[in-house]
Parts: C-alpha cells; sequence; structure tokens
C-alpha cells in the first residue's frame, strides 16, 4: 500500500490477497491429506477383519488366545466360581463399571482382547490379585470378568464384536 | 563471518571464491577465535559430529543388507551379522554407536547444564539442542524396532500406545501410526523410513546450532562475556582441533570396548527372540538411555497424566533460559547452585535406575519422590536461587585470575569494575 490514504480501507486487492490465500491453503491441505490417509490401514489390512474359531475341545477352566487383526483374543471357558465371582462384584467398587451380564452374554464364555488398555501388552492368564488377568508390564490385575480393579490401566479389557456361528464355532469381527 | 577479511592467495581460490565463498568460511572456521580456558567438557560438540557421522555411515551400509519386512527383518538382521563381510562390525558399531551417541549427549547438556551455557544470549542454540536430542530419541526408539525381536515389537507397542492416551483422537491417531489395528508390517516399513530420514534432519540442525553457536562465540568455564579475538582467545586451529582429536581419541577407546569387548551388554537378550504378537516378555525396559523419563512415566499412577508428566519433563529443558533467573552463568562463581546441581544429576541417575527396576514397593516410592524433585528443581529451585543466592566475583577476563599477581592487572582491577561484573 503505497497511498496512505487508502491503507484503512479495504480494496480490491485485499479481496484478491485473502481469495488467493484462502485457495492456496485448500490447495495444500488437498496435496498433503493423501500423504497424511496413506499411512491409516490399507485395503489389505481392512480385509483381514474377521476370524472363525473352533472352541469345541475347551473344557471349563481352559483359555484360548487367537490372534485377530494382529491382536490376541482370549476366549475363556469360565468355571461357575469364576462366574459367581465376576457377577458377585458390587458395581460401584469398579474403576470402569460395566456389568459381567453385559460383558459376556453366555455367561460361560468371555471373548476379549487380550490386550492392556494401559500400554497394549499382553495380560498373562489366571494370574493376578482378582484370579483372572495380570499384566507384567505396568503391574495392572484384571478379575475373572476382564475388569481393571488395581493398576495404571485406564478401562477394562475391551470385548470385540463376536458370535456364536453354531454351538461350536465363535466368529470375531 | 565477517569477522575479518580473507582473500584466498591462489588466483583461481581468488576467482572460486568470489563466485562461492567457501574458503571465507574454511577460514572462518579454522581461525574461529575460541575462549582459551576450554576444558575437556568442551570437546564433546565435536565428539557428537563424530557418533553422527559414524551412525550415517554405518547405517547406509546396514541398509543395503537389512530387510524392512515383518517376515524377513529378523533373519535378515541374523544374515548379517552371520553372512554379509563384516557385518557383524558395522551392525554392532551401529548398535553401541547409539549408545555412545547418548553417552555424549548427556554430557554434553550436563556441561550446558553446570556452566550456564543456556542462557542469554545463547537461548536458540541451546533450544536447537533440545530439538536435536528428541530427534535423536526418536531416531534410536524406531532403530531398535528393525530388528524385530520381541523388544523391538513390545517396546513399539508401549511407546505408540502412548499416543492412545490423548482423549477422543487418541485411539485414531494409533491406528494412523500403526497403520493397521496393531504393530504389525506398515508399522515396520514407516519406522524404517523415518529412521532413515531423521539422521538428516539431525544434521541440518547440528548445520544451525554451529551456526547459531558462532554469533555469540562459545561460553567458557568462567562463564563470562568476552572479547573476540583478544588476548582471552585462541584459534580453533590448531589449539581446539588438536585437544578435540584427543578427546574424540580416549572417547573411541570406550567406544571400542563396548564393540570388541561387550558389544551386547547395552541391549537386551529378548531382542535376540523374534517379535511374537501373542507373548509379551516378562520385564519390558527400553534401552538405557530411556529409563529416567520411563521412570517418570510409570511413577504417575493415570495413563494420560503419565504422557504428560513424561514429555514436561523433556520440553521444561527447553524453557530453562527463562527459569533459571540468575545472571550468573558459570557454577564456579554460584556456591548454592553447584550443590543442587549435583543433587539433580544424582537425582537422575536414580531415576535411570528405578526405571530399570520393577515399578512397584519401595522402587515406585523412590521413582514419585525423585520425578516430584526433579520437576522443583527447575520450576521452583532454579527460579528462587537466582533471586536469592550471593554469588561469589567474576573475574574481569579469563587471563586475570591466572596473572592476577602480577603488578600491572592488580592495578587494572579496580573494585568498581568488579561490582559492575557481578551485577
Amino acid at each position: 500500500m503505497s497511498d496512505q490514504k487508502d491503507e484503512k480501507k479495504t480494496n480490491r486487492r485485499d479481496f484478491l490477497f485473502t481469495a488467493t490465500a484462502a485457495a492456496g491453503a485448500v490447495g495444500v491441505g488437498a496435496a498433503v491429506w493423501p500423504l497424511v490417509d496413506q499411512m491409516n490401514p490399507d485395503a489389505s489390512v481392512k480385509a483381514l477383519a474377521s476370524t472363525e474359531v473352533d472352541v469345541s475341545s475347551m473344557q471349563p477352566g481352559q483359555s484360548l488366545t487367537v490372534l485377530w487383526r494382529g491382536k490376541p483374543v482370549f476366549i475363556k471357558r469360565r468355571t461357575d466360581d469364576e462366574i459367581k465371582k465376576a457377577r458377585a462384584v458390587d458395581i460401584n467398587d469398579l474403576k470402569h463399571p460395566e456389568k459381567d451380564e453385559d460383558r459376556a452374554k453366555n455367561p460361560e464364555w468371555l471373548v476379549m482382547l487380550g490386550i492392556c488398555t494401559h500400554l497394549g501388552c499382553v495380560p498373562l492368564t489366571d494370574k493376578g490379585d482378582y484370579d483372572g488377568w495380570f499384566c507384567p508390564c505396568h503391574g495392572s490385575h484384571y478379575d475373572t470378568s476382564g475388569r481393571i480393579r488395581k493398576g495404571p490401566a485406564p478401562t477394562n479389557m475391551e470385548i470385540p464384536k463376536y458370535e456364536f456361528v453354531n454351538t461350536n464355532t465363535i466368529k470375531i469381527g | 563471518m565477517s569477522d575479518h577479511e580473507y582473500t584466498p592467495s591462489s588466483k583461481f581460490g581468488k576467482w572460486f571464491n568470489d563466485r562461492l565463498p567457501l574458503l571465507t568460511l574454511a577460514n572462518h572456521l579454522t581461525d574461529y577465535p575460541t575462549p582459551k580456558n576450554l576444558n575437556y567438557w568442551w570437546t564433546f560438540g565435536g565428539i557428537l559430529t563424530f557418533c553422527l557421522i559414524t551412525q550415517i555411515v554405518t547405517g547406509l551400509v546396514l541398509a543395503m543388507h537389512y530387510i524392512a519386512h515383518a517376515d524377513m527383518a529378523f533373519s535378515s538382521v541374523e544374515h548379517i551379522m552371520r553372512d554379509v563381510n563384516y557385518g557383524w562390525l558395522l551392525r554392532y558399531v551401529h548398535a553401541n554407536g547409539a549408545s555412545m551417541f547418548f553417552l555424549a549427549v548427556y554430557i554434553h547438556i550436563f556441561r550446558s547444564l553446570f556452566y550456564g551455557s543456556y542462557k542469554s544470549p545463547r537461548e536458540i542454540i541451546w533450544i536447537l539442542g533440545i530439538i536435536i536430542y528428541l530427534l535423536m530419541m526418536a531416531a534410536a526408539f524406531m532403530g531398535y524396532v528393525l530388528p524385530w525381536g520381541q523388544m523391538s515389537f513390545w517396546g513399539a507397542t508401549v511407546i505408540t500406545n502412548l499416543f492412545s492416551a490423548i482423549p477422543l483422537v487418541g485411539e485414531s491417531i494409533t491406528t494412523w501410526l500403526w497403520g493397521g489395528y496393531s504393530v504389525d508390517n506398515p508399522t515396520l516399513t514407516r519406522f524404517f523410513t523415518l529412521h532413515y530420514l531423521i539422521p538428516f534432519l539431525i544434521l541440518g540442525l547440528v548445520v544451525l546450532h554451529i551456526w547459531a553457536l558462532h554469533v555469540p562465540g562459545n561460553n567458557n568455564p568462567v562463564g563470562i562475556d568476552i572479547k573476540k579475538p583478544s588476548k582471552d582467545t585462541v584459534p580453533f586451529h590448531p589449539y581446539i582441533v588438536i585437544k578435540d582429536a584427543f578427546a574424540l581419541l580416549m572417547f573411541c577407546i570406550v567406544f571400542a570396548m563396548f564393540v570388541f569387548y561387550q558389544p551386547n551388554i547395552l541391549g537386551h537378550a529378548d531382542n535376540y527372540i523374534e517379535a511374537d504378537p501373542l507373548v509379551t516378555p516378562a520385564h519390558i525396559v527400553p534401552e538405557w538411555y530411556l529409563l529416567p523419563f520411563y521412570a517418570i512415566l510409570r511413577s504417575v499412577p493415570d495413563k494420560l497424566m503419565g504422557v504428560v508428566a513424561m514429555l514436561s519433563a523433556i520440553l521444561i529443558l527447553a524453557a530453562l533460559p527463562w527459569l533459571d533467573t540468575s545472571k550468573v552463568r558459570s557454577a564456579v562463581f554460584r556456591p548454592l547452585f553447584r550443590q543442587f546441581y549435583w543433587i539433580l544429576v544424582a537425582d537422575v541417575l536414580i531415576l535411570g535406575y528405578v526405571g530399570a527396576m520393577p515399578a512397584e514397593g519401595l522402587y515406585l516410592l523412590i521413582a514419585r519422590v525423585a520425578t516430584a524433585y526433579y520437576f522443583a528443581h527447575f520450576l521452583i529451585i532454579l527460579p528462587v536461587l537466582g533471586w536469592k543466592e550471593k554469588t561469589t566475583p567474576l573475574p574481569l577476563s579469563i587471563t586475570e585470575p591466572v596473572l592476577g599477581g602480577s603488578p600491572n592487572l592488580a592495578a587494572a582491577r579496580s573494585d568498581e569494575k568488579i561490582e559492575k561484573t557481578i551485577k
């Protein structure tokens, strides 16, 4: 603005500057987005979205770890004692209040992501102060319903989407 | 670089220098006036440059044999160790080189802390250094993932999960970082790419770091401003070059001891087991140079706050030039600061020790106290100290205390001048 009188007025040149900058920002954004989005899960990763598991040979008290989307999934056939323990807990005592009835639709079977919600380690089965799971990395204790009871983990272990295809097969994902 | 005029002696040199003043730059670097009292703690800048070049050169040749794929990475590293000519040497130099790099950088940082090298007018040099340090940690972490052993895999899982602590977008960010729903092949390939990129970013920042250093010149053990060039300075070449070279030689002896006699002592045996997403090792420990920050992370019982505390512990260093309110740079003239300095050194060593121990019982208690003290040092002790502490008198020049007995200089040392310097 060489002319001082025009300095305060918005003129056509200011409009052009703003419009150019706005168009430029949109263009840069559109060019950068593919560079960012390429890092998200690709089609081949997404394609491996579900796994079917045969659980016919599992006895009460046994547990199985299977891999789903690169993550371990715990399948536990719980004993009556373990179910009783999980259901007896007062929900108000929990850090992340969830009823066992909601976590295990079929009380005998607990299916959950075997990943500690603290920093992603795989907890050890039938260990810890609550006879459920114990994470060796930073000392989180989970109960027989996979709920966080003690330690740094913020939430219960996650329940993935799953269904019984028939009495012997669980489909995860 | 405009300290004095420089004219190349040869005709071709003059012709070339008029078009690209590289010879002027070379002359600036050789003649560069340096405080003559620099001690061996000042040789670590040169040592660090050596470490960076070593990592780049060995990394470049290792990349000719390494395969960044989840199914092949582990065996390609074993292939380097067993089949490739001198592969064992190159890999051991690269792996131990990372440790040596951090050893040198910690000495370099604590040198700055002791002699107040971060203070005005050197704040930008200091902040560039902190950015370099952060990039070094990123490079070291991603490099450790590449052999695809158990510690690689689970270290990567724990560290990338730190981002899941971010409210709302945490999960999406972690998935984006992984390129999947867990650490897997896409994670490995991108870590390899970034591990290759970061050293060159560091190299660029090192150039800026040295450029920024050459504006005010080196700090020195006495910590006073000096005129350059003057009786208090010597040319960089040959005086500092030879001192740096000797220190580098000593450093290389230590380096070689690790490479040839104890190449695995700083590593972890679990990393010679191939990555298994179904089994977490009983005890996950990061590399030794990250342990103090790991201890801070674990000492906070809340996930998000633990991550915040760990990051703050590093970023607080960037604010140091403004947190330390004392005008006197060198700890030599700050009797109280000197004591707190050594307590901080002990505190960081304690954090490192408990970081390697299980996070329970007494270790957890010690980690919490040490974490609290770490933050108190920067947020309470340093600001108050600058205001309360009575510092001892500063010399007028580097030469003065040495030749203090000579009658001429004693006469020149009027009380009025001394008071001015203290202020």
